[in-house]
């Protein structure tokens, strides 16, 4: 084990600042030390802790693919402390990250088959970690659609991605914006997520659902999908429970018995019907 | 793995530690304080408290401090610089007058500690630390250590035990290599004995519930009316879980001063209602009721099924200190 | 005892309350909060010296006002924690009935919060001989052993709250401590972080503690934090004379507008 103290980060250099929406940014991170860099892998689900030196730390998922070696990617929104202080960050600056942790989305066993991914607001990034990673292997998999929709126009997160995601050939793209969200030049979908995925009504035939999203949409979202014909086993999510440590000891994200951060933060439909609702 | 059983007398106990603590180690051991008995750092045999049942606090602290930094940082202009603490030498420390339940509570933290991610932190105060204590003689309404398979002279997590016999001198059981080399190195003091006169000494703590069957019914309880029924005075302290010696959820905390800083581990509680609070307001124990349910299952479902571990004592001390006077034990025994 | 028990159970009867916070004897023979819904149930209210928690911390807690409206047993200690809330306008007419308990132990009935705060007048608040003494005693030291002893007061604190949680004038949804942005007070129980937050709770209860002794009964390492309270009370006494919890005056040090422009005060 080279490094003996679970609580210490790798250090990493902010190479780029995209942002995304308003106080929505993306941070792609580089290793400072090279080592690191080649040593560090992780699989699509995994998340870790972002932290400003001196002022703390904050869990998001790891939202670039695991296909895109060199750096990983962050998307946050500017909410508590911790956000406020990366927010303020700037290209070159340092921050710290400990991670990957958690369990990961099963994609190996995803081939052969359709996949449907289902995203609400600012929960586009984890998703977008296996959206690119099928992508890369697009062989691999048969029909892609990708629903996604936030608060309005302005909320929707990756807008030049949602572009070229449109214009693949190999991806259908539905994006949606709740009543009211729309601008006058809007051509996609009005409503939120649970009702647009009832409409467009795709086949649940050899397909997986991947569906994140606030814990609301994706209550909404999972009686849609059943109602499709979706096995709960066949429809996957990922939590976000309150964390701290990341590894299983600081006792605040689990659900029941189960620890978010170390038996999940990927869960099958499957799986959180067996579990109590602490989420 | 039991090395011996020796006697000791009274003056030698005295001896014994003053041996221990010439050699350097930090001493801690029940004693007076204000209105309590708290264990806490002693210099001389003669501060440590004579008459107690147990200490207010627990004996956690000597490997799980209140915070502790996990590492400190200095920003320079060759970058940031970070001095990780388990790189440095941690003291010896002696736990001087120990109940069986403090020890035992030892083996649980250890396991959250050292499971899947090992916290070297806690390893390394857990190396150093010699656990020498003492059986209990007596008890109060609120012990229960013999309904989670502990009991008045249990051994478990000592290092020596030491009873005080009717003959007014101690019977040191030896527990460990550790407690081997204290007897090995202070070998004037002991004198070879047996175990004779124990039970005798030992105080009665009734049966309150069985363990297994507590842990069979909480496969089963998540929704009932019981959790906020029995925690309807529950005032959203920490109490309970900070007096646990178990209980070891943590915060983590950066602090500042200027290009420098410490980012430290503090404790925390499942008690308090921003515990589990998501930063969109969103709450999954968004109550007293759920928070209560959370620690009973933490201790007596989650722990023992993971762990074949229960996550309490039976030291009784969340009990005895409630600032609301809610009994553990009203909730288990309820089941 | 007979005739709080059935007050109590009339009350619930009638359905004019439908739940009556009072002291009963818990498992282990003690004193402790209970709230019975049910007029049977009022057989377990009791009180004598031993009940020292102060009830009125329950008024506010959001877990007890979804049982619906209540009825308190209220010794003083409670009753001048409750004309502190109405003042403060944490309770209005018509939100509870008050089964005041005076220092002999009997049932006292008020027609309204007023009635509460008159029968206040004349059991004010006075600071014990022997506080007093430790006060003036702690006010004499020298600067540096006045820190010193602090310091060495606070030590063992670990922050578990139970001296705000115990309060009834500590019912702020969310604490100073709470708020991180910026990070008033550190959350690590170190000398700072534990200096900082006693002063903070004392300083924000300046004017407004009625001298319930709550704080010093839920410490559970027994720590006299109350010792700052007191002090402070002594002084305000002092300099402003007539100490104690009044409906038609505003706080002694702090004030408070309903139209706050700064929501979580209000």
């Amino acid at each position: 084990m080279s490094n003996p103290n679970i609580y210490i980060p790798y250090q990493m250099r902010i190479e780029k600042i995209t942002h995304e929406a308003p106080g929505v940014k993306t941070f792609r991170l580089k290793f400072i030390n090279e080592e690191d860099a080649a040593t560090f892998t992780f699989k699509a689900g995994q998340f870790g802790e972002y932290s400003i030196f001196g002022v703390g730390e904050s869990t998001f998922c790891i939202a670039s693919s695991p296909t895109r070696k060199g750096y990983i990617e962050c998307t946050f929104r500017q909410a508590g402390k911790v956000t406020t202080a990366l927010a303020s960050a700037e290209e070159g600056d340092i921050v710290g990250f400990r991670g990957p942790y958690g369990n990961i989305f099963p994609i190996d066993e995803w081939k052969g088959k359709n996949l449907l991914f289902i995203a609400g607001g600012i929960a586009l990034p984890p998703m977008r970690c296996v959206i690119w990673n099928c992508l890369d292997l697009r062989e691999n998999f048969k029909d892609i659609t990708i629903v996604y929709g936030a608060r309005s126009v302005d909320d929707l997160v990756y807008k030049h991605e949602l572009e070229e995601w449109k214009n693949r050939p190999d991806v259908n793209l539905v994006t949606t914006v709740d009543p009211g969200g729309e601008t006058p030049d809007w051509k996609g979908e009005i409503g939120f997520v649970p009702s647009v995925v009832e409409k467009i009504a795709p086949s649940s035939g050899n397909t997986i659902a991947i569906v994140c999203g606030p814990p609301i949409m994706i209550k909404f979202t999972f009686p849609v999908l059943e109602k499709l014909g979706f096995a709960p086993e066949n429809i996957y999510t990922t939590l976000e429970n309150r964390m701290k440590c990341g590894f299983g000891k600081c006792g605040r994200c689990n659900v029941g018995e189960v620890y978010v951060c170390k038996d999940g933060p990927v869960f099958s439909y499957a799986q959180l019907k067996l579990l109590p609702a602490e989420y | 793995m039991q090395t011996g059983n020796y006697s000791i007398n009274e003056p030698s106990m005295s001896k014994l530690f003053d041996n221990l603590a010439e050699k350097g180690k930090t001493m801690y051991a029940p004693k007076n304080r204000g209105e309590r008995i708290l264990f806490q750092k002693v210099e001389k045999f003669g501060e440590i408290a004579g008459d107690y049942l147990l200490t207010a606090n627990s004996a956690k602290e000597v490997v799980f401090p209140r915070y502790e930094k996990v590492f400190s940082y200095k920003k320079t202009q060759d970058g940031i610089l970070i001095n990780d603490p388990t790189g440095n030498p941690f003291s010896e420390v002696v736990l001087w007058g120990s109940r069986p339940c403090d020890a035992a509570a030892f083996i649980p933290m250890t396991n959250t500690f050292e499971k899947d991610y090992i916290d070297n932190l806690y390893v390394k105060r857990r190396k150093n630390l010699l656990v020498l204590s003492f059986s209990c003689n007596t008890c109060d309404e609120f012990c229960f250590c013999t309904s989670v398979n502990g009991g008045p002279g249990n051994t478990a997590g000592s290092d020596i035990l030491f009873t005080r016999l009717q003959t007014g001198d101690f019977l040191a059981e030896i527990i460990t290599e550790k407690g081997k080399k204290v007897v090995e190195e202070n070998s004037s003091l002991f004198e070879a004995s047996t175990a004779e006169g124990k039970e005798q000494s030992l105080a009665k703590v009734e049966p309150r519930f069985n363990q297994d069957e507590i842990q069979a019914k909480l496969q089963e309880l998540f929704e009932n009316p019981l959790w906020a029924e029995k925690s309807r005075a529950c005032l959203g302290c920490g109490t309970c879980a900070y007096i646990c010696p178990v209980c070891s959820c943590f915060d983590i905390q950066d602090e500042a001063h200027g290009s420098q800083g410490t980012r430290l581990r503090c404790w925390d509680s499942c008690g308090f209602s921003l515990f589990t609070l998501h930063t969109s307001g969103h709450n999954p124990r968004p109550d007293q009721g759920t928070r209560w349910r959370q620690r009973i299952l933490h201790k007596f479902r989650y722990m023992p099924d993971k762990s074949k571990i229960a996550g309490c004592v039976g030291c009784g001390r969340c009990s005895r200190s409630c600032p609301a006077g809610i009994n553990i034990l009203d909730t288990v025994t309820a089941l | 005892m007979n005739e709080l028990i059935k007050k109590a159970a009339s009350l619930l009867e009638a359905n004019e309350v439908q739940v009556v916070i009072g002291y009963g004897l818990g498992s282990a023979k003690r004193p402790q909060a209970i709230f019975v819904t049910t007029p049977a149930g009022c057989e377990q209210l009791m009180f004598d010296n031993r009940c020292i928690q102060n009830l009125a911390v329950y008024l506010t807690k959001q877990e007890i006002r979804k049982l619906g409206k209540p009825a308190i047993v209220a010794p003083l200690p409670v009753l001048r924690s409750i004309v502190q809330l109405v003042a403060e306008q944490q309770l209005t007419e018509g939100d509870l009935v008050v089964l005041g308990i005076d220092p002999d132990g009997k049932l006292l009935e008020f027609s309204s919060f007023k009635a509460i705060e008159s029968f206040l007048s004349d059991h004010k608040i006075v600071i014990e001989e022997k506080y007093l003494k430790k006060i003036e005693e702690i006010k004499n030291m020298p600067v540096g052993e006045r820190f010193a002893y602090w310091v060495e007061l606070l030590e063992p604190c670990f922050k578990c709250y139970a001296c705000r949680a115990a309060c009834p004038l500590c019912y702020c949804t969310r604490c100073t401590i709470e708020n991180n942005q910026p990070q008033w007070i550190p959350v690590a129980s170190h000398l700072q972080g534990n200096l900082e937050w006693h002063v903070m709770r004392a300083m924000h209860l300046a004017g407004r503690c009625t001298d319930c002794e709550a704080c010093y009964h839920a410490c559970p390492l027994g720590i006299p934090i109350h010792l700052l309270n007191k002090s402070l009370i002594q002084d305000l006494s002092e300099s402003f004379g007539d100490y104690g919890p009044k409906i038609s005056e505003p706080n002694m040090l702090s004030s408070f507008d309903p139209d706050d422009k700064e929501s979580f005060i209000r």
